[in-house]
């Protein structure tokens, strides 16, 4: 009895002692449920970011939300109170990172969301500068997309998104930016990602005769508002957003996807992006690290969270200065360190972060990309 | 709205109302014989349209090692009951044949051409290897609680459907999948274009609802689940076995909901966790008929259809809520003119 109790303190000891080197991240994925398609290359990309910064091990916790939301807020207070971590990484989903901000401000972690919505860092508040966003902001996409249809004469457009937060944003950014450009959008439809039909919609989309039609929605369910629209015959121009960067979008969508225009990472087309670009060599090291580990390519979505990665390491020395690992002291000094990265290399693009925006990309971050014989190809 | 939308719109209501209502009538008949309400049945759906894209792609996939682990500890059980009750010893044949048809279906799946086998015989393999998953999910969740209050079933419902969800996910990967459609035909009439699946779909859900009715019209097995509906103790009584019913129920089901899978997968992107969404609205066509009447929740089923289809149109936004907002109504409906029967629990 006695020898177990002082085994059990031995190992507390040195436990204790090894804690003190080590920074603590908590990893909030979705790999499992409706929106495991996002999460799964999130929590494969774990094993491949950096562990060690400096002296300074780097230990990932790495949980699963199920996708559900409730589930997304008790692994967070489980890092925090629990595991004592450093930061957090995750949530996947932009509902699921939206119910998380309370309890990260309050408790002083910062949060680094690899998700889509602008909404978890604008517009700023005290609870948000938690926050840190590693994906491209919805705007920055749509600007491109915008810019395209301009220049090339399109004077309507229909809308096609999800009847869910990252349509809705989108059809938000859209709205106001499509005025500005003197577009008019004449046709604005909702669908579910689970429809097993979008006639309905695509029939009132054609009906409103649009110059191009710009379909919002997460995944492969920007496939079937799209091939709807084809069998029917509709002949104008098709934009997609980032969210549709994704094989299977190719390879569900065959001959009838040919030609759609989005504005997305440059992972899609790494190898016609010019060695002048810095993010290049990043992402070819993450993908070829990826595919040696899991033997298929991965998905822009797992470069958020390795860009969170990136972003950390960079951050950590800068706060060890002002306190140890695990001390609030540390959070906050990460906190500030974060805030103000410059020139950041990550696999996507450049962050340059300021107090005001916490997603730090800037035009660097998405290329203009169409569907060319059945693959990505950079649009020229 | 002119004419040729709303024809548009109509047919594009009928064909996955008629997945609805096959749907329906499974979810009646698993209930009215076993009081189970089958939450998991839309996973035969999407088991269905997904192991169909498995199959069209050419590549194995691993769902015939849980048919297969499913028949393993189903036949364990079978033969823990046996050497307990004192009377009857010996492995019965038709444990060791399933057994066998499950390793044989692995066999197959890993030795066939998949990609270049014809489509009627790969829609037959994707039916053989869904399809005995029904019966096994009544042996091994419900028929241990056979005589459990309906709540306590209704649960066990649940959580066999979040299971299976998971299990999907682990079988089939989070991406969505289509398949070919049956042919690639399609038929003008008139102004309309009539693509050959939607035709496929309700020309075989008709055929599927004719071949039922006859089944339990003229059949013997047919009469035995209807009386076993009607009745359980009485039939019992009469000599009609409800683990037979139960599994029988369960049977149909899995075959209705996995070839629904088959004919909807040409049409839409079928995800892991497609099938509930869609076995709800077949449920709310259910709820239609009352639980009770076969035509009208048949009926229900085709009029959700329908409603999701020009609701699609008008209000695309609140389409979901149409559509199931319309169970109040017949609720409020039904709970006014039937005349309330206590059940016995």
């Amino acid at each position: 009895m006695l020898l177990k109790k002082i085994t059990a303190a031995v190992a507390l000891a040195t436990l204790a002692t090894t804690a003190f080197a080590q920074v603590k991240v908590g990893v909030i994925t979705s790999a499992t449920g409706p929106i495991a398609l996002v999460g799964i290359p999130q929590k494969n990309t774990v094993p491949l970011m950096p562990k060690k910064v400096g002296d300074l091990t780097i230990e990932y916790i790495s949980l699963d939300d199920a996708s559900d939301s409730t589930a997304s807020v008790t692994a967070v207070k489980k890092l925090i109170s629990e595991n004592n971590v450093d930061a957090i990484i995750g949530p996947s989903g932009s509902p699921n990172a939206m119910g998380a901000i309370g309890f990260v401000a309050e408790a002083g972690v910062p949060l680094l969301a690899p998700v889509g919505t602008a909404a978890v860092v604008l517009p700023m508040t005290e609870q948000k500068k938690w926050v840190f966003k590693t994906t491209q902001n919805d705007d920055i996409i749509a600007k491109a997309l915008v810019e395209h249809m301009a220049k090339n004469g399109v004077k309507s457009l229909g809308l096609f998104g999800t009847g869910d937060p990252y349509g809705e944003n989108w059809s938000k950014v859209m709205t106001a930016l499509a005025e500005k450009n003197g577009i008019q959008i004449v046709a604005n439809e909702k669908f579910q990602r689970n429809d097993t039909s979008v006639t309905g919609q695509t029939l009132k989309i054609i009906g409103a005769k649009p110059d191009a039609v710009l379909i919002a929605a997460p995944g492969s369910s920007a496939v079937l508002p799209q091939t709807s629209l084809f069998d029917r015959g509709y002949k104008g121009k098709y934009y997609q957003t980032h969210g549709a960067a994704l094989d299977d979008f190719l390879k569900l969508g065959g001959k009838k996807v040919e030609g759609t225009i989005l504005a997305a990472s440059l992972m899609l087309v790494l190898d016609e992006i010019p060695d002048s670009n810095p993010a290049k060599k990043v992402a070819a090291e993450y993908m070829g690290a990826y595919e040696k580990m899991y033997g298929n390519k991965p998905a822009t979505f797992g470069a958020n969270v390795y860009d969170a990665g990136l972003l950390l390491q960079k951050a950590i020395p800068i706060a060890e200065k002002k306190g140890k690992p695990g001390t609030k002291e540390f959070r906050a000094a990460l906190r500030d360190a974060l805030e103000q990265t410059k020139e950041l290399v990550g696999a996507q693009g450049v962050y340059n972060m300021t107090p005001e925006d916490h997603s730090g990309f800037d035009e660097r971050g998405r290329e203009m990309i169409t569907v060319k014989n059945g693959t990505w190809a950079l649009l020229k | 709205m002119d004419l040729q939308i709303a024809m548009i719109l109509g047919q594009d209501g009928v064909t996955n109302g008629a997945i609805y209502a096959l749907l329906a009538l499974s979810i009646l008949l698993v209930f009215t014989v076993t009081r189970v309400l089958l939450i998991p049945l839309g996973e035969f759906v999407s088991f269905g349209a997904l192991t169909m894209a498995a199959v069209q792609s050419g590549t194995p996939n691993s769902i015939v090692w849980l048919v297969a682990g499913l028949a393993v500890v189903e036949a364990a059980l079978d033969l823990r009951v046996r050497f307990r009750s004192p009377s009857r010893r010996g492995v019965p044949l038709n444990m060791v044949l399933k057994v066998v048809y499950a390793f044989a279906l692995v066999v197959l799946m890993y030795q066939l051409p998949l990609a270049d086998l014809p489509m009627a015989a790969q829609v037959l393999l994707t039916l053989a290897v869904v399809v005995p998953l029904g019966p096994q999910m009544y042996r091994l969740f419900f028929q241990p609680i056979a005589n459990a209050p309906s709540l306590v079933l209704l649960i066990v419902s649940i959580a066999v459907h979040v299971a299976m969800v998971g299990v999907g996910l682990l079988l089939f990967g989070p991406s969505g999948a289509q398949t070919k459609p049956f042919s690639e035909a399609g038929f003008e009439l008139g102004p309309l274009m009539i693509n050959s699946q939607s035709l496929w779909v309700v020309a075989l859900s008709l055929a599927l609802i004719i071949v039922l009715y006859q089944f339990f019209e003229r059949t013997i097995y047919g009469k035995a689940l209807r009386a076993t509906a009607i009745n359980r103790v009485g039939s019992q009584l009469m000599g009609i076995s409800p683990v037979f019913a139960g599994r029988a129920s369960f049977l149909l089901a899995s075959f209705i909901g996995a070839l629904s899978g088959v004919m909807i997968a040409p049409i839409t992107t079928i995800y892991f966790d497609s099938g509930f969404i869609i076995s709800l609205k077949g449920f709310v066509g259910a709820i239609i008929g009352g639980l009770a009447s076969y035509p009208l929740a048949a009926l229900g089923a085709v009029l959700v259809g329908l409603l999701e289809a020009f609701s699609s149109f008008w209000a695309s936004t609140y389409k979901e809520v149409i559509v199931f907002t319309l169970i109040i109504p017949f609720l409020l409906w039904r709970s006014l003119t039937s005349r309330h029967v206590e059940e016995e629990e």
